[in-house]
This record gives C-alpha cells, sequence and structure tokens, in this order.
C-alpha cells in the first residue's frame, strides 16, 4: 500500500499516471467514434472514398477565374470555389485596409468633429454582425440599382445596376512583352538602388529620397517602353446589347456585395488595430525626435511608424485571416466560394459530407496554421531584445 | 477690443486672452487650429449634412408604418416601409412560439436581467440572496420555454426563432464557454505534455476553420459519430458548437493574461505551499482573467454576434425571419429595412456589452492613481 501512495505522492510519477489516464480516455474516445462512425455507415451503406472528385460536377458557377463548365470535374469545381475565395478575400483586404488605416488616422486627428465620426463608424459598423452586412449590401444591390438599361453611368466606361457591376477591360496586343520587361528591370533597379542608399547612409549618413526615386522609375520606365511600343493596350468597354451588358469585366452583385461588406466590416476592426499601435508608441519618443529637429513628416516615418509596425502587423494578419475565414458566409448570397461549391453543391449532389467537409477544413486549416506560423516567425524577428 | 499692451509680470490676475477659453476657443482649438484642419471640419460638416438630412427623410418624415404591403406603402410615401416590421413583429421577437404561451417568453427574459444583476454587478443590494437566485435560474428558463412540467405546454424547438432564439443561443454560449475556455488556457499552460498536445490541437482547429463549416457539421453530420439511433435537437447541437468554437478564442484570451502574470506571483504562490489547484484558485486565475476582461467580452460580443449564422443551417433567427417575410410577395424587395431593423437590435446589445466591459475595466483597475 505504502509502495502506491509513495507514486502517488511523488510528483514526477503522478504526472506520468495522469498523462496515461488521459491518453487511455482519449484512446477510448476516438475508438468509441471511429465504432460509432463504422456502424452508421454499415447501416446507410456508405463507405469512404474520395473518388467523387473526378466525376463530372454538372452544376454551373458564374463566376469563375479558371476555364469551367458544368462537365468538369467535382475537384475542378472546388478549385475554382477556392480561387473565389481567394479573389473576394484580396479585393476585401486592399478595400478594409485602406479605409481601415484611413478611418485609424482620423480616429487620432485632433479635429474632433472627425475623428467622432471615425469612432461612431467603427462603433456602428463592428457591433453589427458580418452576415448582416453581407445581406444589407446584397440587398442594396439587387434592389435598389436600376436595372442594366437605367444603369447608372460613370464617364460612359462604367456602368452600376443590379445585374452587378461592369468595368472596362484591359485588352493586351503583341508589343506588351516590352513593357513586363521594363517592369521588370524597375523592380530589380529599385531594389538595388534601394540596398546602395542604405549602405550609403549607414556609412556616410546621407539620405536620399529613395522612396520618390523608385516610385517614378517604376512608374515611368514601363510608361516609356509602353509609348515606344506603340500603346498595345487597349479597353474594351462594356455596351448595352439587348437586355445586358457586353464586354468589359463584369463584377457580379454577390462578388460587389460580399466585398463591400466584408471590406467595411474589417476596416473597423483595422481603425481600432491602427489606432492602438500608434498610441501604444511612448509619448518621450515622439518628443524626442521633435527636440533633435526632425521634421513632422521624418518624425512619423523614421519614428513613430517603425516601432508602430511591430505592434499593428500581427493583430493585422489575424483580421486578414477572418476576412478570408468570413468570405465563407458568401454562401447565405450564392457566391461561389470554397464552402458554396465543393461544401455546398458538390456535397448535396454526391452525399459525402464526411469527405468534402474533410478537405474544406483542412484547406482553410493549412492556410490560417501556415499563415499564424509565419507571425510567429515576424514576431520573434521583430520582438525587442528584453534584459 | 481695444489693442492693449501689457509689461510682462506685473498683471497675475488678468483673464486668459480671449480667443483661447469658452466655446470660441474649444472651436478654435478643436475644428480650426489650422488649414487642413479647417478643411477637414468642412468637409466634415458637409458629409454629416447629407447623412442626417437623408437619413431623418427616409427613415422618419417618408417613412410608413404600416400598410398592407410594399405597393400600398409606395403609395403613400417614398420613405422607409417599416410596414414590413410592424406586421410582423411578434415573429421577429418570438419566432413561432405560440400566441398564447408567449408571457412564458416574458418572464424568462425579464427574471433574466434579475438573475444577470448579482454576477454583473458586485455592489448590488442583498447579493447574496439575488445569487441563489442566479443558481436556480437556468432549471426555471429550461422549464418555462420548454415546458412539459407544471401543466406548462410543451413547445417544439422547431418553433422558437427571431430574437429570443439569438439571446437563447448567445446566453448559452457564453455561459458555456467561460469554463470550458479557462479550462484550455489552463490545459496549455499545463506542465503536462499530453494535457498540453491536447489543448493545443483544439484550440488551433476550432479558431483554423471557419463557424459555418463547424455548423454544417453540427447539421449534417454530427449523427455519424454518435450510436445509431441517437438524436437530439439541432438547437442543443448549434449551442454545443458555439460553446467550443468560442471556448478556443477565449482560451487564447486568458493565456495572453497568464502569461502576464509576473513570475514572482508563482514563487511566492510555491513559497507559502500553495499546491496546483490552490494556485490557480487563489493566484492565477483572479489576476488573469481580470487583466483578460476586455477580449473575454470581445469573444462574447463576437460569439453574439456569430449567432446570425445559424440562418445558413435553416433555424429562423431574426434574419431568418427576415427572409421569410422578404420572400412574401407583399413585401418583396424591403432588404434594407428588414435588415436595418435586425441591424439596430445587435448594435444596441453588442454596444451594451461593450459599454459594461468598459466600466468594469475601470472598476477592478486597482493601479488607479
Amino acid at each position: 500500500m505504502t509502495f502506491f501512495s509513495n507514486i502517488w505522492r511523488n510528483e514526477k510519477s503522478r504526472e506520468i499516471i495522469v498523462q496515461i489516464i488521459v491518453l487511455f480516455f482519449l484512446g477510448w474516445f476516438i475508438s468509441w467514434l471511429v465504432m460509432n462512425v463504422n456502424a452508421n455507415f454499415e447501416a446507410l451503406g456508405k463507405d469512404i472514398s474520395f473518388e467523387f472528385l473526378f466525376i463530372p460536377a454538372g452544376y454551373d458557377i458564374n463566376q469563375y477565374l479558371i476555364d469551367y463548365n458544368n462537365r468538369d470535374s467535382h475537384l475542378r469545381a472546388g478549385i475554382v470555389g477556392l480561387l473565389n475565395t481567394g479573389l473576394v478575400a484580396f479585393f476585401g483586404i486592399i478595400l478594409a485596409t485602406v479605409l481601415g488605416i484611413a478611418l485609424g488616422i482620423i480616429r487620432l486627428s485632433k479635429n474632433w468633429l472627425a475623428s467622432k465620426i471615425a469612432y461612431w463608424y467603427v462603433e456602428f459598423t463592428r457591433n453589427v454582425p458580418i452576415l448582416l452586412h453581407i445581406l444589407l449590401w446584397h440587398g442594396i444591390i439587387i434592389n435598389t440599382l436600376p436595372h442594366p438599361r437605367k444603369a447608372i453611368s460613370l464617364g460612359e466606361v462604367t456602368f452600376l445596376s443590379n445585374r452587378g457591376f461592369y468595368i472596362p477591360k484591359p485588352l493586351t496586343e503583341t508589343g506588351i512583352e516590352l513593357v513586363y520587361l521594363f517592369f521588370v528591370i524597375a523592380i530589380i533597379f529599385s531594389i538595388l538602388f534601394a540596398k546602395f542608399c542604405k549602405k550609403k547612409q549607414d556609412l556616410t549618413g546621407i539620405q536620399y529620397p529613395v522612396f520618390w526615386i523608385n516610385f517614378s522609375v517604376i512608374c515611368f520606365l514601363p510608361l516609356i517602353a509602353f509609348f515606344l511600343s506603340g500603346m498595345p493596350v487597349s479597353l474594351e468597354i462594356p455596351a448595352l446589347k439587348g437586355f445586358n451588358f457586353r464586354g468589359g469585366m463584369h463584377m457580379s452583385p454577390e462578388l460587389a456585395a460580399l466585398t463591400f461588406a466584408l471590406g467595411i466590416y474589417t476596416a473597423a476592426f483595422i481603425a481600432e488595430i491602427v489606432r492602438a499601435g500608434i498610441l501604444a508608441i511612448d509619448k518621450g519618443q515622439r518628443e524626442a525626435a521633435e527636440s533633435i529637429g526632425l521634421k513632422p513628416s521624418k518624425v512619423m516615418n523614421l519614428v513613430i511608424l517603425p516601432q508602430a509596425r511591430r505592434v499593428i502587423i500581427p493583430p493585422l494578419t489575424s483580421q486578414y485571416l477572418n476576412l478570408t475565414k468570413n468570405s465563407s458566409l458568401a454562401i447565405a448570397i450564392g457566391y461561389m466560394d470554397l464552402v458554396a461549391t465543393l461544401g455546398g453543391i458538390s456535397l448535396n449532389q454526391t452525399g459525402r459530407e464526411m469527405e468534402t467537409m474533410l478537405i474544406v477544413m483542412l484547406i482553410y486549416l493549412s492556410v490560417s496554421l501556415s499563415i499564424s506560423a509565419l507571425m510567429n516567425w515576424y514576431n520573434s524577428k521583430v520582438k525587442l531584445v528584453g534584459r | 477690443m481695444s489693442e492693449k499692451t501689457y509689461k510682462p509680470g506685473n498683471y497675475p490676475d488678468l483673464p486668459p486672452p480671449p480667443g483661447t477659453v469658452g466655446v470660441y476657443g474649444w472651436i478654435r482649438q478643436n475644428l480650426f487650429s489650422s488649414i487642413s484642419n479647417s478643411l477637414l471640419t468642412i468637409i466634415s460638416v458637409v458629409l454629416l449634412y447629407y447623412l442626417i438630412d437623408g437619413i431623418i427623410g427616409w427613415f422618419f418624415l417618408d417613412a410608413v408604418f404600416d400598410a398592407e404591403s410594399k405597393i400600398a406603402c409606395r403609395k403613400i410615401d417614398d420613405g422607409a416601409c417599416w410596414a414590413v416590421i410592424t406586421r410582423r413583429v411578434g415573429q421577429f421577437v418570438y419566432g413561432f412560439y405560440p400566441e398564447a404561451e408567449r408571457w412564458r417568453i416574458d418572464i424568462t427574459f425579464l427574471t433574466m436581467f434579475l438573475a444577470f444583476a448579482p454576477l454583473l454587478y458586485p455592489d448590488i443590494p442583498k447579493r447574496k440572496w439575488l445569487l441563489y437566485f442566479s443558481a436556480f435560474y437556468p432549471f426555471f428558463a429550461f422549464v418555462l420555454i420548454m415546458g412539459g412540467y407544471f401543466g406548462l405546454q410543451k413547445i417544439e424547438y422547431s418553433l422558437f426563432g427571431g430574437f429570443m432564439l439569438t439571446i437563447i443561443l448567445g446566453v448559452c454560449g457564453i455561459v458555456c464557454s467561460l469554463p470550458l475556455g479557462i479550462l484550455l488556457a489552463l490545459g496549455r499552460q499545463s506542465n503536462l505534455t499530453v494535457v498540453r498536445t491536447l489543448s493545443v490541437c483544439f484550440i488551433e482547429f476550432m479558431r483554423g476553420v471557419p463557424l459555418i463549416t463547424l455548423l454544417f457539421v453540427a447539421s449534417s453530420m454530427l449523427n455519424y459519430f454518435l450510436p445509431p439511433g441517437t438524436n437530439f435537437s439541432i438547437l442543443v447541437r448549434v449551442i454545443i458548437m458555439f460553446t467550443f468554437f468560442s471556448a478556443a478564442y477565449i482560451a487564447e484570451v486568458i493565456r495572453g493574461g497568464i502569461q502576464a502574470i509576473p513570475k514572482g506571483q508563482y514563487e511566492a504562490a510555491d513559497a507559502l505551499g500553495m499546491n496546483y489547484w490552490q494556485k490557480t484558485r487563489f493566484i492565477t486565475l483572479p489576476q488573469a482573467l481580470k487583466i483578460s476582461i476586455p477580449g473575454i467580452v470581445n469573444t462574447f460580443i463576437g460569439l453574439y454576434k456569430d449567432t446570425t449564422l445559424v440562418v445558413v443551417i435553416g433555424l429562423l433567427d431574426p434574419l431568418g425571419i427576415g427572409r421569410a417575410a422578404l420572400a412574401d410577395t407583399k413585401w418583396n424587395g424591403l432588404s434594407t429595412e428588414t435588415y436595418l431593423f435586425v441591424a439596430l437590435f445587435f448594435f444596441v446589445s453588442c454596444f451594451a456589452m461593450s459599454r459594461y466591459s468598459l466600466w468594469l475595466e475601470n472598476k477592478l483597475n486597482t493601479d488607479k492613481k
């Protein structure tokens, strides 16, 4: 008896016993789940197989980045859905970042009125569920925008209607390769130039306006090539044919609603992150920078922002991740993203809940895990080295 | 105003110069301190003018509050047609709960405030007696809402809907996910490798997938994992998923709180000879929970907002009721009115929650000057 009570009183052996018990229960729980699944599948005459991925999907998708028709496989439908998720996340992130940073800065501005407006924007947007934002925007686009025949025209090239937005589509002609080439050259030049300037500054302390030089190089070099090769880009302008527009690029109401909703909703969170990041910088930093005679723009660019960036970027990335995950709500308005294709129609057609949901979850999981791994790496890289 | 100059130093009791105090001074400092600032003010004023003008007109002045249908609304005025809400307000609040039994919901939610008061406000008089009521409340609410005992008519889950469903889902999820989240956070910080790995896997999985896929699992797959023939209500399954999902987020918030506690606290506890559970109960949790209040409340708000997702798996929360109303040909196309009404409800409740968290944060902040 004393032997057992000694084992239990020893911290090390007690830890091992507890862990063995936990493992035992875990094993029992998992085998219980597997047994249940087996029994249920047997009763229904089902099995687990991924062959359904290669049979024709048989449904249409109205928005696709790679060629797709309903004779393509479920796998391809899933990929189209995944790309659509990427597309809306991309547009949403751009909108959210621009709007969010602007609002965050306005919120800190000395102007009382502007700062209050930004404050109430943030409160109103983030206290309303994202699904409601999506449905509201979708409703506004399809119910209040006019029919294509009476579409709102922006300069006769872009049209807003309840069937979606129509924007001019750039068409490339021969000779465009030169522009691409010059663009690549400009990028390589600016990277080298930035490195050179950094070295020079470390050695001599002389600063060059790196940003403006690189900016103009990247803008003008391809532009020169564009004129040299005889302007090889033309715009295809959407035109009204019958009941709808032909030509140009079409942004479906679903994509537009989803982009607006995700962008506007996430912008409220980003504004708070930007504000908190700038406020987190000690007041002494700004005062010190001002006292050594830096002008306001340099105080911001050289002192405040580099430090604020360290505070801002991790939560900002997690907002981007949230935006991407929230884009799965697309299913509520019928935008064909990953969840709506593979986890929606494919699931209903093939009846393979287990397999489709497994794939969908694994894709989202691997995206989030890899981004958070990247963030951990970034955090450890920029972390202030403490005592 | 006289242009008089004063020699420095001889007039200690002069008032501050005009233009730096009072309303005028405030306006000058906060709205017109520089050219760019004045420009910003003017733009804001113009923006606000159009916004308020449009909102008041559409919401109230030109709005129609009762009519037979959308077309009837449009005949009266061209603003918002709130008739879609006023004609169905009962459904928006109670779902399809039988009309004769709705008093039960009213009582449950009124007494809910009584049950939550002692938990939310520590200074309330007669707190001890109210706490007994809080402990008893879940059974009381369950019996009253579900019925089937004491001669109350039994109500099916499928009749639940509207704001009542949102509140049931939100409150159940919040109440269940806090303890689970605390356990997960402790598990993640544990010395036991097995426990730690399990907690990390659970947390990362829940945070990595969209909630909607978890709801699909709850609605269509959960039965496969249970012994054949088991069947329990979709409402319970959804609450379980909400609990798991938000517990993972709460665990991460509390972990941040635990990690922020200075090492000396643990060393002191060890020196006093406390065991693990005493340390957790008296040292770790009180401090960690206090630090993480804002994060926890934010997670709760997130959970509360996420309850709207149940509309995708066919439950009739306010959005589901709204969509059903819009599908009616009488109200077709009034989506803006419907969704704005629901948005207002969420705004009021979420804003109240975040205000409460600010208040609590200030109250518990012991480092006050």
